[in-house]
């Protein structure tokens, strides 16, 4: 029969379920992610490093696992909350099912749990530490051991999830730009995009010095998304900082967002629950156009929307926002009206999402092309 | 972009009649397109035939024109009101279709009305097969490989190209029509034959089969801007060859990954911008090979449709709503979310729940019918449910259903052997889940269920899941909570649980309620808690947070009508949308609990609060508690309804539910045949002989005594389920057997004289407990037998005078003091001579209110909610809800007649042999939607009535006549009519002899039974499908539902449905249609919309 287990949050609010993949205890900050499809890619994506990912659809694993879908090399969540998991896998390209996959990756889980109460709970106290056991059963004491842990703001973890040695991605077809995508935690779905567009990608550890990046010659410069509070990204902001000073193209996704907000002296700020799911409404400011997005966030740039802001490298405005809250959902730096640099806090790549964004890439490819 | 300002106003067309295929699902899209188009401040132009919609009523709309959705009668409304747009894309196929005449035939050009929403060109891209092919090809999609055809000859040559089995799909046809699957030559000419005719343009296309193939639906919409979204994904649970509106169904899609389901939302995107619907939402269907997920687009519809509604319920993003708002200019971020308040319209809907459809057949009504499920869509209705996960939202629905073997049970032993189980189950049918589940019980294997459905294996476990639950519950020692909890979590009922357990519902319920087990209630918000709702839809689960908030104002709670079935459908929905407007005005918190997703009532915007639930006592006790703990409750509706609701009263009564308005008590006074017999008496008023039969003998018995013909029926049923007229003993003998036979009756049947030449008469009433309001008073047109539902009706009455008014007036006041009504009462009455039958009254809504209502301009279900809650006729004519004096029974000779027409489904159905269903009316009701036309005289009114319900009576050309002896003398004068305005009479030997030694010239043709001539004289059935005839009268001989001498004009009958050729099936009918014709004949007739009339019904 099914193990119980224990979800308890730094609130001291608890969920007893059932046990889901692993057994064992694990902790991490609860988030919420809405997506009905693409539980796979979310596992994989290192943005949710130490998290604790709650789903809010209620049936996951129905399509099994496949050999195609992995955004990294292994699953990435701290800990899983599901309310139905599948008995059978059904899908022509699965090869085990995702139970399995959690057990063998040994992530631990909980599943027949009120989800929506849950989800509910983060959305009005936000996002917070917890804690899920299959050992220890009594709230109190596994409370304890969740106020224990570090909470997210402060986290530096780039260097948890980045790549240890430079791999390439060769360019399909063509070669026509060479990019440096700096991994905070970059997911294979990425360079792949770069790739079909005739760029060869450099993806570089987060730690690569300004050296090794001018090294490769690069076209463009590529920060991924990633894990982690952006006020403690030092290394990378640096970088950037030097980078552009150097007149380097630049492109950066949700964590390179933050990183590019933050080298132009923009600050950033952790949203009460984040944003996490694949139909989250962003308006294009200079096209009016409107375009759903995949999102996997829990901090934001602060920057103003009623106007642009100088800084030492040009001017940067708010390109993108999200409709929902009017976060900030891109920057655009520009120079005599010329764009420099540019990067969204969503992910254009899209695994799991709609694919609204990717004219982002094509965008990239215009500004080394210097037609942007 | 704000809304465009260079409109004014705005012609809506509807869908008019309920039809397969085409129900309330437009009366839900046309009623918001109306409210948003008024709320925007456009002048709006209403076109519906269909007089028990909401959409038409008055307040809806600035002129609302009751009129038949035909290019002539539109065209006559374009020309009075000069709408500058034309928004078509609401009101289903019919609307769409006619709005392509109007431009095909050049009116909206020479009045200048530009059609929004999709553009003609849109609509013509994505129905016509052959363009919508070469769009999806652009795409670098696929579609199925399939030939165009025209003529039978490239049917048969595409058949040899393609290879058997084929589907056949005819253009421009709505809910199938025409489309079939065929297995080899004949099944093709047959199928294809009917298709091509059935095709406005005569096309079919001729495509390879996917059947098992895995399907999905995508609901798109997109703005002026090309902002496009995906509301909803629906999968299909049962594998391609079922039509969609046949099949089980669940939102959102189960099984797919996302990069399946990304290729799929890319496709859709790309499909709806090369088709080019600039603004507004459509369909777009998908098949996928389970084996290597090859994937092919099916089709689209360039509009709102059935699923749109559903997908607007399944997710709160209201569909059609946002479509009128995108085609008067607005983009899709500057529309606010209505559940969130604080997001924009321009996101997808995440769901954190489970929604599943189930459809409602009628084969019952049709037993010659083949129930197979294919293609062509046969279903009448459809129940929806909510879940937080598939067990409990699959359970749910089929409950919701109301049809005792739709849900699973594990009641007796399995059967013992499991192949006739997995050879059933190879064969879509109604109930099929059923099937399986009971094969699953016999000990079948997935694999067995899979090879033999196709059904996803996902599904499949998910029933094995629920079969293991109920293993689980029937091995217990006993019901301890976890077992309880567990089976609940997997959407059990009380009642299902005391099957397994050998206990009683009630039994259960008191168990499980001790140990405080009950459900919770979520909420429907779009975003899945991501934000804060602000809009109560709530379902039950049973999980452990619950969201009813907490509330000070009185509740009312509305319980609705399920469903849609034959004999309850939206005119119960109507009523029930009436009580909940008129109690929110009133001050209540008005409460809704349904689980029909095509209807107004569950919209959102409907009432204060929605319970999307199923209507069974449990499931309503609950929400009853639930809404008690959340703060007063003034009492709970249920006699607006119909059947569904009422049956429950007395169970929530006894359960300590305050029921407002009549009390059960009451009804079963009306409904018990022994105690309403006393009130007859008591009040002196006469009815039929009749008896109440416990056995065949007794009903042997009294037959006898009472004398035939003698009605037959079980008692509490609406629409006359299983209801005969019986002639003699031998058939009084099959009709039992046919009401389930047996020695002793499981419900007691009733037997009544049977009134023959009566005029019957239908009352719509309102009483207070001291004043009776009569609502309507509708005299048939078909005599006494007809089914009232079924049988055409003009109000006012067009040949009682004032005495018989006044007599009706008293007899209803005495019945409903006598039975002690507090709200609606339909009394149905015989006038046979000079007497006055009371032959039933029911204490309820019946399906003529939203009739009556709308053709004496007078909101009888508001008023009947208030008189439930406690206000006085006199009070609400003080507040002028009702007139200040008079009713409907004191009309001024300046009312305009209406007449309201029943709309058949006959077409939708095929015998096995693939001939049609019989075409005579009975007893039992068979209509699925009505019509109404109003004008100055009794013949222009029904002129309209035929119309609009696709009949359309001819101005010249040539008439069948074939009566029974019986109706001969009453033929003589109409057709010699009929002769004298110049129309070719044609007649069967013995009806032309009648004819012509009454001075008409008649044309004799041969039976059917009689072969064709030794010249190559044709038959009647013969010239009937050559189509060489423009109306056929035909009365049955006898009505009953066995017997040979019948077949010739069943014949006749089939072959003139197969043609639509217009069919009078009794002379009354005829009669009424004679007026027509020269109402037609002597000259134009105008159009005048409800809003014109009121002034002539009030008499001012």
């Amino acid at each position: 029969m099914s193990q119980p287990a224990l979800l308890v949050l730094e609130d001291g609010r608890s969920f007893a379920g059932t046990s889901y993949g692993a057994t064992g205890e694990t902790y991490g900050e609860a988030v919420f992610t809405t997506g009905m499809t693409g539980y796979q890619e979310t596992l994989t994506d290192p943005s949710y490093h130490r998290q604790i990912v709650t789903q809010t659809a209620p049936h996951i694993g129905n399509t099994g696992v496949n050999d195609e879908d992995d955004e990294s090399q292994k699953i990435w969540v701290a800990g899983y909350v599901v309310r139905d998991p599948a008995r059978v896998s059904s899908n022509w390209r699965a090869t085990r099912s995702l139970d399995d996959q959690l057990k063998s990756q040994g992530i631990v889980g909980i599943s027949g749990i009120d989800t929506r109460a849950l989800t509910r709970h983060l959305r009005e106290r936000g996002a917070m530490r917890a804690g899920i056991s299959t050992e220890l059963l009594d709230p109190a004491a596994l409370l304890e051991k969740v106020l224990q842990q570090a909470p997210m703001v402060g986290a530096d973890l780039a260097d948890e999830v980045t790549t240890a040695e430079t791999y390439v991605v060769p360019a399909i077809g063509e070669r026509k730009f060479t990019v440096v995508a700096l991994d905070l935690g970059i997911k294979s779905m990425t360079p792949k995009r770069m790739a079909e567009r005739g760029i060869e990608v450099h993806v570089l550890p987060a730690t690569a010095s300004l050296e090794e990046v001018l090294a490769v010659n690069p076209d463009g410069i590529f920060m991924s998304n990633g894990p982690g509070d952006p006020e403690t990204t030092e290394h990378p902001t640096t970088l950037l900082k030097e980078l552009l000073q150097r007149g380097k193209p630049y492109f950066g996704i949700c964590f390179g967002n933050q990183v590019f907000g933050r080298a132009l002296g923009l600050g950033t700020f952790k949203l009460k629950y984040g944003h996490r799911g694949i139909n989250q409404p962003v308006l294009d400011r200079a096209t009016g156009k409107v375009e759903i997005t995949a999102q996997n966030h829990g901090f934001a740039v602060d920057a103003p929307l009623d106007g642009p802001v100088e800084t030492p490298y040009g001017t940067v405005e708010v390109s993108h926002v999200s409709l929902n809250d009017n976060v900030v959902e891109g920057l655009r730096l520009t120079k005599d009206g010329k764009v420099l640099a540019f990067s969204v806090q969503y992910h254009p790549e899209a695994a799991a999402g709609p694919h609204d964004s990717a004219y982002l890439f094509d965008r990239f490819v215009e500004l080394m092309e210097g037609r942007a | 972009m704000p809304r465009r300002t260079d409109i004014e106003s705005v012609l809506v067309i509807g869908s008019g009649p309920i039809v397969i295929g085409q129900a309330c699902e437009f009366d839900y899209s046309g009623t918001q397109a109306c409210r948003v188009l008024r709320e925007e401040g456009f002048r709006v132009v209403l076109v519906n035939s269909n007089p028990a919609t909401i959409m038409t009523d008055p307040e809806f709309a600035d002129a609302t024109y009751v009129e038949p959705i035909t290019p002539e009668y539109v065209e006559k409304v374009i020309e009075k009101e000069r709408p500058n747009a034309l928004l078509a894309t609401l009101g289903g196929q019919t609307a769409l279709n006619a709005a392509i005449a109007l431009h095909e035939n050049g009116v909206l050009e020479k009045y200048g009305v530009e059609l929004i929403g999709a553009s003609v060109d849109a609509i013509q891209r994505g129905e016509n097969r052959e363009s919508f092919k070469h769009i999806v090809e652009k795409l670098g999609a696929e579609t199925a490989r399939s030939v165009i055809c025209h003529t039978l000859d490239d049917v048969m040559g595409a058949a040899d190209q393609l290879g058997y089995p084929l589907v056949v799909r005819p253009s421009f046809t709505m809910g199938g029509v025409g489309s079939g699957m065929a297995y080899d030559e004949a099944d093709l000419r047959r199928i294809a034959g009917a298709g091509l005719h059935a095709s406005p343009t005569t096309e079919v296309l001729i495509e390879e089969s996917i059947l098992g193939w895995k399907e999905y639906e995508l609901e798109v919409m997109r703005d002026k801007a090309d902002n496009v979204v995906i509301i909803c994904s629906i999968e299909n649970v049962d594998p391609m060859g079922v039509h969609t509106g046949d099949s089980v169904t669940v939102a959102p899609a189960m099984t797919l990954t996302d990069r399946e389901y990304q290729v799929m939302r890319d496709l859709a995107i790309g499909i709806i911008r090369e088709v080019g619907v600039d603004t507004g939402g459509c369909n777009i269907q998908f098949a996928v090979d389970p084996a290597d997920g090859r994937l092919i687009v099916i089709e689209m519809n360039p509009r709102v449709s059935r699923s749109s509604a559903l997908a607007s319920k399944a997710t709160g993003f209201p569909i059609a709503k946002i479509a009128a708002k995108v085609a008067i200019g607005y983009t899709l971020d500057e529309i606010p979310n209505d559940i969130t308040k604080q997001t924009p319209a321009s996101f997808e809907p995440t769901l954190d729940y489970v929604v599943v459809k189930v459809p409602r057949f009628a084969f019952e009504k049709f037993p010659a019918a083949d129930a197979t499920l294919t293609t062509h869509m046969k279903s009448v209705g459809e129940a929806m449910a909510i879940g937080r996960n598939y067990t409990e939202a699959l359970q749910k629905a089929l409950r919701s259903l109301e049809k005792p073997e739709a849900r699973f049970s594990w009641k007796g032993s399995p059967a013992s052997e499991l192949e006739p189980l997995l050879e059933a189950i190879k064969t879509p049918h109604d109930g099929r889940l059923r099937t399986i589940m009971d094969a699953i019980r016999a000990g079948a294997t997935p694999e067995q269920i899979f090879d033999a459905t196709k059904i996803d294996p996902w599904f499949v476990d998910q029933l094995y899941l629920i079969h293991e639950t109920a293993l689980q519950v029937s091995a217990a020692p006993r019901l301890t909570p976890d077992i309880i909890k567990l089976a609940k979590r997997h959407g059990f009922s009380d009642l299902q649980l005391a099957e397994i357990r050998g206990l009683t519902e009630d039994v259960v319920r008191g168990v499980r309620q001790a140990l405080g087990i009950r459900p919770v209630y979520k909420t429907v918000d779009t975003c899945a808690a991501e934000f804060k709702a602000e809009t109560p839809y709530h379902y039950s689960s049973y999980d452990e947070e619950t969201e009813v908030a907490p509330r000070e104002t009185p509740a009312v709670l509305i319980l609705g009508s399920g469903p849609n079935r034959i004999g309850q459908g939206i005119e119960f929905d109507y009523s029930c949308v009436h009580a909940s407007m008129a109690l929110r005005e009133a001050g209540y918190c008005t409460v809704m609990v349904n689980c029909n997703p095509e209807t107004v009532s569950t919209d959102y915007d409907t009432s204060d609060r929605l319970y999307f639930e199923p209507l069974t006592c449990e499931d309503v006790l609950e929400i009853v508690y639930a809404e008690m703990q959340a703060g007063p409750v003034a009492g709970v509706i249920v006699q607006l309804g119909g059947q569904t609701p009422l049956g429950l009263a007395q169970r929530l009564a006894d359960a300590g539910v305050p029921i407002v308005g009549t009390p059960p008590e009451a009804i079963h006074l009306a409904e018990e045949r022994g105690a309403f017999g006393k009130v007859l008496a008591a009040a002196q008023l006469p009815a039929p002989k009749h008896g109440t039969a416990l056995s065949a003998e007794e009903a042997h018995v009294i037959a006898e005594e009472i004398g035939f013909p003698v009605l037959v029926r079980p008692s509490y049923v609406l629409g006359g389920r299983g209801m005969e007229i019986v002639y003699s003993t031998a058939e009084l003998s099959a009709a039992l057997e046919r009401l389930g036979g047996g020695e002793a009756f499981e419900h007691p049947v009733l037997i009544d004289r049977f009134l023959d030449d009566a005029v019957e008469i239908d009352v719509d009433g309102l009483y207070d407990g001291n004043e009776l309001f009569l609502g309507g008073v509708m005299e048939h047109i078909e005599e006494a037998g007809v089914h009232s539902g079924d049988s055409s009706c003009a109000l006012p009455p067009i040949t009682l005078g004032n005495a018989d008014v006044e007599n009706i007036r008293r007899s209803t006041e005495a019945i409903a003091r006598g039975v002690g009504v507090r709200g609606l009462l339909n009394v149905q009455y015989a006038l046979a001579g000079d007497v006055l039958y009371v032959l039933e009254a029911n204490p309820r809504a019946s399906r003529t209110v939203p009739f009556v209502s709308k053709a004496t301009a007078t909101p009888l279900a508001k008023a009947a909610a208030r008189v439930m809650l406690g206000a006085t006729i006199s009070e609400l004519r003080a507040e002028g809800m009702l007139p200040a004096v008079g009713d409907g029974g004191t009309l001024p000779t300046s009312t305009p007649i209406a007449v309201k027409e029943a709309v058949m489904p006959f077409n939708r159905f095929r015998t096995i042999d693939g001939a049609s269903v019989d075409t005579v009316l009975g007893p039992e009701m068979k209509s699925t939607g009505e019509v109404m036309g109003i004008d100055d005289t009794f013949g222009t009114a029904f002129a309209k009535s035929q119309a609009g319900a696709s009949q359309p009576l001819p101005g010249s050309g040539k008439v069948f006549v074939s009566v029974a002896n019986r109706d001969k003398r009453h033929m003589i004068f109409p057709v010699k009519r009929l002769a004298d305005l110049g129309f070719q009479i044609y007649a069967t030997e013995g009806t032309a002899d009648v004819l012509r030694r009454n001075g008409v010239e008649a044309v004799t043709v041969r039976k059917s039974s009689q072969g064709p001539g030794p010249n190559g004289e044709p038959t009647i059935v013969q010239m009937v499908q050559d189509g060489e005839l423009n109306l056929i009268v035909n009365t049955p001989i006898g009505i009953t539902q066995g017997g040979s001498p019948r077949l010739d004009g069943y014949e006749i009958r089939s072959a003139a449905v197969a043609r639509n050729i217009p069919c009078i099936t009794t002379v009354q009918g005829l009669a009424a249609a004679v007026q027509g014709i020269e109402a037609q004949r002597a000259g134009d007739i105008g159009v005048r919309s409800l809003q014109d009339w009121v002034p002539r019904i009030r008499g001012v």
